[in-house]
């Protein structure tokens, strides 16, 4: 209860010291004039930071319907064998750059949405897969012992004892993904896919630090909020009983 | 109730049997123990009652079923399982654990809580302060407790544990094991246990099956294990101090002298005196009329005494239930040096026992000529 205390006290103080310097910066900035174009086209922003949004809303949702499923499968018995396999190729598709996927994914599928939101997806996945397969990998096999011997079909086994017990760090992957995704989606102005990227991108064009920083400071805001808003998901959604979880004082 | 036969595992790869022909039928109500060396079969020959593992050859029959006749899941269910590491679901609590299979067979809220209550109580756990618990926030004999009322959620005729109170330590696993003997004298389980501890299987098992190298070496009661192994490897397994393990193993009453001499504190002292140096007793042991033990008389304190004994009674301290095993006795009678022990039920008086007694009934039954009661019975009668 102490060690918690002073730790969250220390972690506030952080966030103050974090605000303070923003402050400065932003009046700094603003002293500069570079926050100019963002005051005079609020409409602008609002419009791309949405389409941003929903880049990242899209892409996430499709990595995440992929690569847990995905997670689960490289983690049941006859997929054993192949697992290390498919990690270690995944693993080295991860270390092609994000512009490189992107471009790649343009050849094929031509310009627009589409093709930014097939990059984003493909380039979130791996945090996924292997959050997934590294959560459900190390549960303790005594646990799943005990459920298969106490009358767990497959099904009720992987819902009911591996997925609660791996949820903390399959939603850590996510978490990973998300933000990420959150800074690859400003390169989907390059397929015209929109976004915040469109200012950021012009603005390095146009050597116009008040239009880039236009684009960058929202998309930054953006990758905090999912960060901070996916670390509540865990809070909430995790067993208070599993050793990851703060949510409970625990008094052995 | 559970029968084994002509039970053979061969694990794929290997060439040896891990668990060779083995035959074995453990009866209704009773605690069988596995028992042998690591890497004698033992878990294996358990495992393969629930189908965990696949038999090779041979066939299993739970309640006169084949096993390989029924659903797997049901036949799962309907087993209780506990396992040495215990394998509490983290992520759930105390309650959600023990509710396992009531929840798998879709028991209704209601039934289950109750169930869940009901427990909690049979492993002596409050309720109130454990239902909403975490396996983490428990200590490891907490755990243990709950891992068998899970296994019992049911109330499953039958049950398997693997070394359920392996991995505790050796103070609190006397109190699991004793625990656990009360619990199962009420309920009557017919349970297949795991074991490598011999100290554990002669006090828990009704039948002890030792096995060696995957075949079944012998198989009986805990008494003729140590009594008459059927061979040198039986002979040490089970240890050069078999006869000191026997002593675990009886009954205070069934080594007690019944009905020894007293006197009542009615009686007059002189006469009680007269009676002591006709006998040559130095002491006497003293009841009230419904034969409650008051203490005992030294010849000497009432030498020139009068009126009736019941004044002159010293409190008798050390007293054993003849319920308890002839260990605990005997090491009452050494750590306190006394010859003596009086044994007591309900606070009446029931018997004696002295280190004659005990070291006659240990050879007795340790000693393949048999022993020789009635000498010792003589002896013992001295008081």
């Amino acid at each position: 209860m102490k060690a918690n205390t002073t730790s969250s006290s220390r972690s506030r103080g952080w966030v103050m010291a974090g605000l303070i310097l923003a402050f400065a910066t932003g009046g700094y900035f603003q002293h500069l004039g570079f926050f100019d174009f963002a005051v005079n086209n609020p409409a602008e922003i609002w419009k791309l930071f949405l389409e941003h949004i929903y880049l990242v809303v899209i892409s996430s949702t499709i990595s995440v319907s992929i690569g847990v499923p995905l997670g689960i499968l490289l983690t049941r018995d006859f997929m054993r064998r192949y697992r290390n396999w498919i990690l270690n190729i995944l693993g080295i598709c991860q270390t092609v750059p994000s512009l490189a996927v992107i471009a790649i994914a343009m050849t094929y599928i031509g310009i627009g949405k589409k093709t930014a939101i097939f990059a984003l997806v493909i380039y979130g996945l791996l945090p996924i897969i292997r959050n997934s397969v590294a959560g459900l990998a190390g549960i303790d096999p005594v646990i799943i012992d005990a459920g298969r011997g106490m009358g767990m079909n497959p099904a009720q086994l992987l819902f009911r004892v591996e997925l609660p017990n791996a949820l903390y760090i399959i939603l850590a992957g996510i978490r990973t993904s998300t933000v990420i995704n959150v800074g690859t989606a400003a390169m989907s102005f390059l397929v015209g896919g929109g976004g915040l990227g469109d200012l950021i991108f012009s603005g390095i064009s146009m050597v116009d630090p008040g239009y880039m920083l236009a684009g960058a400071v929202p998309t930054c805001i953006l990758a905090i909020f999912f960060n901070w808003f996916l670390g509540k998901v865990e809070f909430w959604a995790v067993s208070p009983g599993l050793s990851f979880s703060s949510r409970r004082d625990v008094s052995p | 109730m559970i029968r084994f036969e002509k039970v053979t595992k061969i694990y794929p790869g290997s060439q040896a049997a891990a668990v060779n022909d083995i035959d074995l039928e453990v009866a209704e109500g009773e605690i069988c123990v596995l028992i042998g060396p690591s890497g004698c079969g033992k878990t294996t020959l358990m495992r393969m009652v629930n189908r965990l593992i696949p038999v090779t050859s041979g066939s299993i029959y739970v309640n006169g079923k084949n096993i390989m006749s029924l659903d797997v899941i049901e036949l799962r269910c309907s087993i209780g399982y506990v396992i040495q590491q215990i394998g509490l679901f983290p992520h759930m609590t105390v309650s959600d654990n023990i509710a396992t299979v009531p929840k798998l067979l879709k028991w209704d809220k209601r039934r289950i809580q109750a169930r869940v209550d009901e427990l909690l109580n049979l492993v002596q756990l409050d309720p109130v302060i454990f239902r909403h618990r975490y396996p983490r926030e428990l200590s490891g004999g907490q755990a243990q407790r709950i891992g068998v009322a899970r296994a019992m959620a049911t109330d499953p005729p039958v049950m398997l544990m693997d070394e359920p109170f392996g991995a505790i330590d050796p103070i609190n696993r006397e109190v699991l094991q004793d625990e656990f003997l009360s619990i199962q004298e009420k309920i009557r389980k017919t349970i297949v246990f795991v074991t490598h501890d011999i100290h554990e299987a002669i006090k828990m098992g009704n039948k002890i099956a030792l096995l060696n190298a995957g075949r079944l070496v012998q198989f009986g009661t805990p008494e003729a294990l140590l009594t008459s192994p059927v061979n040198q490897f039986v002979k040490d397994f089970v240890g050069a101090d078999r006869a000191l393990k026997r002593l675990d193993l009886l009954k205070v009453q069934d080594a007690m002298l019944k009905n020894p001499v007293r006197c009542y504190d009615t009686d007059e002292v002189q006469a009680v005196h007269q009676y002591m140096k006709e006998k040559e007793l130095n002491y006497l042991l003293v009841c009230d009329s419904q034969d409650h033990l008051l203490g005992y008389v030294n010849h000497r304190d009432i030498i020139d005494h009068y009126g009736k004994i019941g004044d002159r009674v010293k409190p008798m301290t050390l007293t054993v239930s003849p319920k308890r095993n002839l260990k605990e006795a005997l090491s009452k009678m050494l750590s306190y040096d006394i010859g003596i022990l009086v044994v007591v039920d309900d606070n009446k008086l029931v018997g004696i026992l002295n280190t004659m007694t005990l070291a006659a009934v240990v050879g007795q039954t340790y000693d393949e000529q048999g022993g020789r009661w009635g000498k010792i019975t003589a002896g013992g009668r001295i008081l």
